[in-house]
């Protein structure tokens, strides 16, 4: 009996029984087809528990939602604190913990940046940058990569690779470029006719599985938004808060975005919020016309407190410390994994502790997501190209479990390429 | 926040755990060479902050606790195994971890020094707790040793300071199971948290130091060691002299040759008795004061230069506040029969308070020394010698160490003087008594890191080919010559004190 109060179950069979007729029978079959049907009970730290009770290390988080672990006792009760006295505010007002928020973001922001605009979630937030670059350069397109993923929403989904958008008659090739990844001459053909409002980039392309910008790539693209006077905006919704190692990757490349645009962990993994941080020049619109995107989630004020104290967290020099210590002993245990396993774990794509592991099969990632689920560990493929498993440990994570998590991969590895080959 | 604290010194504590004797020898010098290079200045930082003690006397005590420290353990070895072929046994040294030192206000910097040192002596990671009363010091302190250790490629983290120490915070962090030990310096309530934490724990109790003079000391000697040792930093270590205890016969002598401390007369103690001690209970405001403000505070008039002033009672029983540990530099004054009665009183002292800490006694016929050492139960005796400096090891043999182990008497798990080995274990691989040994001659599985620990987390496709070559450190001499400056300089300090 799985019993929650509101709700119970007989057994898991009746969760996925129910979930596929109520919820979503693509998704819910997809999982139990893949072997792994994780339906998530407890979750505590970097641990999630199948109801079941099996115990999984998730290296997955959501792309970062859980950066700092599940439910977090600092954010839980930053939250709980803060619904004794907020709720999720009137978003017409000057707001305490808007504000707040907003000053936090910009005074540990890259420079240049000058004021703060909230979103709900990821997507909306996207949709508020590309509408703030075409408000701004008075231009409509936008240029991003191929198999670019900036989410779901009205105009990200059309930044994105078709995948998502051509379903649903959202794809819009007239106002959306996309270029190849790393390859300079295609952005500055796609920019030359000085009619892109904005180049928009992940600053490592999450789901497409971690490729690295080559060296100078990034500074490339933003040397050609200048040159062409299209604005930069840096995607740090995956690669920010402290995960490369600094609290926003792109000032590891030494970019100063126009716009940037931050989601999923900032919302501690407990409050959805997403925010945009823009510079002065791109700030115009909300002088000119401060009602002209609106939302009554966007910037809730117990999100904003939780972000508060996300930020605070990340920002930490313990925490920036544990992710360079981190790193450098995941980095060097994958080496020493991808030696034992040559011909088949093929490349380590790391920066901090953002990483991808390629495999040389075309589905790999999925084998080996398989077999990590198997021997207690939560790791899911990039949708976008499944040689790569997304690998994202936790920014707070401690020795003993990095050591675990890399014993467990290994033989989760070593057991794929049986798997995939035979 | 304590966590993040924590976590940190665990992967620092880790990563440290694997250096070699070279890459240990590298940092311990480079971080006592900068706290030698600024005790006078955190000396005077602490008694400005503090308003405890004397500048000059604090100075003294962290160059003892950097460069002191560094020679008295220039020979030592906490890192490399050892193999004994005669016991087919090789034994591993493991460090502690994650170290968290508590530092009181009294000692403030030079506990700081201390601890730090030992910590990474022992590859150990240490998190320091200061007094709040001191934290501006010795937070610098700390910080100004981690950058030093750092630069000369220590782990990031291995040394970090509470920036805000309050009661709360520290109870927490001696709670957390990412402690491996707590190294708790501090007042009775502190030590008995740390013991109460479930956390390992050396604390140390409180001290209320007995000296015995016999009528067969060198009287001369005794009182000149006495009152410097009473004056020392304003009285306001565990280690001064609490209460004198001297045999009538040789009584008036000493106390006339005692010069710089003046002997109050049955009326002005009872002064001072009410000043110091207004309804019974001490006023910190006296804490480390010098004897002149004191005697003024109690409208006592003293000769300018007065250091101590002696302040005689009948009875060392626990209603007689004079009989307790004082923290400034007035000392009680009992007069017994006999060197037998003296005895008596000097455990009627530590009776109120401070067993297990330290006695000293000025006395040539060892029959009297011994029967003292066995009768009054304390872990150390400075014999013939101040306490303040002979119990700490700096005027005696005893290991130099600002934490006084106080023993099962003094409610302690340790009772020696800390020393680096009390921050390691010692992996035992013991063979069978019949098996052949084998040769582990050159085996050593440490290493010196690469460069920074840890390498910063450059992108894997820009990642620079790591550098063969060792951190940059500061220029570093030979270890004999070594020693033999840090020899020099303490005996400098040394004898400009004793000119004084």
């Amino acid at each position: 009996m799985l019993d929650y109060g509101l709700f119970a179950y007989a057994s898991k069979d009746e969760v996925l029984e129910k979930s596929s007729a109520y919820w979503n029978p693509g998704k819910t079959q997809f999982w139990i087809d893949s072997g792994v049907p994780l339906v998530i009970d407890r979750r505590e730290g970097y641990f999630l528990y199948d109801v079941s009770g099996r115990r999984l290390i998730d290296v997955h988080l959501n792309g970062g939602t859980y950066n700092l672990g599940h439910r977090n006792p600092e954010v839980v009760a930053a939250l709980k604190q803060a619904a004794d006295h907020f709720d999720i505010g009137n978003h017409h007002f000057p707001s305490l913990a808007r504000t707040a928020l907003a000053e936090a973001l910009i005074t540990t922001g890259p420079e240049g940046m000058s004021k703060v605009i909230y979103g709900s979630g990821g997507g909306e937030a996207i949709d508020i940058a590309l509408k703030t670059a075409r408000h701004t350069t008075g231009k409509r397109k936008i240029v991003s990569i191929v198999k670019a993923y900036h989410g779901h929403t009205g105009l990200a989904v059309g930044t994105g690779d078709d995948r998502f958008s051509k379903l649903f008659l959202a794809d819009r090739p007239e106002e959306f470029a996309h270029v190849p990844f790393n390859d300079l001459a295609a952005m500055e053909a796609a920019l030359r006719g000085r009619d892109v409002a904005a180049v928009i980039m992940e600053t490592i392309p999450a789901t497409y599985g971690f490729p690295l910008p080559e060296p100078g790539y990034l500074e490339g693209v933003k040397g050609l938004c200048e040159t062409y006077d299209a604005l930069y905006i840096a995607d740090e919704v995956q690669t920010g808060l402290m995960r490369t190692g600094e609290l926003w990757a792109i000032t590891k490349h030494g970019i100063q975005p126009d716009i940037l645009v931050t989601g999923k962990g900032i919302s501690g993994g407990v409050y959805p919020i997403a925010a945009v941080l823009v510079s002065e020049r791109c700030a115009g619109w909300l002088t000119e016309d401060g009602f002209a995107h609106m939302a009554t989630f966007g910037g809730a004020e117990l999100g904003c407190v939780v972000a508060l104290k996300t930020l605070e967290i990340c920002n930490r020099p313990e925490t920036r410390s544990i992710v360079h210590h981190a790193s450098d002993l995941i980095g060097r245990g994958l080496e020493r994994i991808q030696r034992d396993n040559p011909g088949w774990f093929t490349g380590i794509r790391q920066n901090g502790l953002v990483i991808g592991l390629e495999f040389d099969h075309p589905e790999g990632a999925k084998h080996v997501m398989r077999q990590l689920y198997a021997n207690g560990v939560w790791a899911i493929f990039s949708t976008l190209d499944p040689r790569v498993l997304q690998y994202k440990p936790g920014i707070l994570l401690d020795p003993s479990l990095a050591e675990e998590l890399l014993d467990r991969t290994a033989l989760a590895i070593g057991r794929a390429a049986e798997e995939a080959r035979s | 926040m304590s966590n993040g604290m924590l976590r940190r010194a665990q992967w620092a504590a880790r990563a440290f755990a694997g250096y070699d004797r070279a890459a240990v020898d590298r940092i311990v010098a480079a971080a006592g060479e900068v706290a030698a290079r600024n005790a006078a200045r955190y000396a005077e930082w602490a008694v400005r902050e503090t308003g405890f003690g004397v500048a000059e006397h604090k100075t003294l005590k962290n160059v003892a606790c950097s460069t002191g420290l560094l020679a008295e353990y220039a020979g030592h070895d906490y890192v490399s195994p050892r193999a004994d072929a005669a016991t087919k046994t090789v034994s591993v040294p493991r460090p502690a971890g994650v170290v968290l030192a508590l530092t009181p206000s009294t000692n403030p910097v030079a506990t700081v020094y201390f601890k730090i040192l030992l910590a990474l002596m022992t590859r150990n990671a240490i998190v320091v707790s200061p007094h709040p009363m001191a934290k501006e010091c010795c937070s610098d302190a700390a910080r100004t040793l981690a950058e030093a250790a750092v630069a000369a490629g220590a782990p990031d983290g291995v040394i970090q300071v509470v920036e805000d120490p309050r009661l709360p915070l520290i109870e927490e962090l001696m709670a957390d199971p990412l402690v491996s030990v707590i190294v708790a310096t501090g007042g009775t309530p502190v030590v008995r948290a740390a013991h109460r934490s479930g956390n390992p724990a050396l604390g140390v109790g409180p001290g209320n130091v007995p000296v015995l003079v016999d009528r067969t000391a060198d009287l001369e000697r005794a009182a000149r060691l006495i009152v410097d040792s009473k004056s020392f930093d304003n009285s306001i270590l565990c280690t001064n002299e609490s209460v004198l205890i001297v045999e009538d016969a040789v009584a008036d002598r000493l106390v006339s040759l005692m010069r710089g401390a003046h002997p109050l007369s049955a009326g002005e103690t009872g002064r001072l008795r009410e000043t110091l001690f207004p309804g019974g209970v001490f006023d910190p405001r006296f804490v480390g004061k010098d004897a002149g403000w004191i005697a003024g505070q109690a409208g006592i008039r003293v000769p300018a230069g007065t250091r101590v002033l002696l302040a005689p009672f009948d009875l060392a029983v626990p209603e007689e506040p004079l009989a307790h540990e004082k923290l400034c530099p007035v000392l009680g004054v009992l007069r017994v029969p006999s060197a037998e009665r003296g005895i008596d009183a000097a455990r009627a002292v530590l009776r109120i308070a401070g067993a297990g800490h330290s006695a000293a006694i000025h006395s040539t016929d060892p029959r009297t020394i011994m029967e003292f050492g066995a009768a009054v139960p304390v872990l150390r005796v400075s014999v013939n010698a101040g306490n303040s400096l002979g119990g700490s090891g700096v005027h005696t043999n005893l290991p130099i160490s600002m934490t006084i182990g106080t023993g099962y008497a003094g409610g302690s798990s340790a009772g020696a003087n800390l020393q680096p080995g009390d921050l390691i274990n010692w992996t035992r691989l013991a063979y069978h008594v019949d098996a052949p040994f084998g040769d582990f001659t050159g085996l050593d599985p440490w290493s010196s890191p690469e460069g920074p620990v840890p390498r910063y987390p450059e992108p894997s496709n820009a990642r620079a080919v790591p550098a063969a070559t060792a951190p940059a450190t500061p220029a570093a001499a030979g270890p004999d010559a070594l020693r033999a400056e840090i020899r020099r300089l303490i005996l400098e300090e040394l004898a400009s004190m004793a000119r004084r």
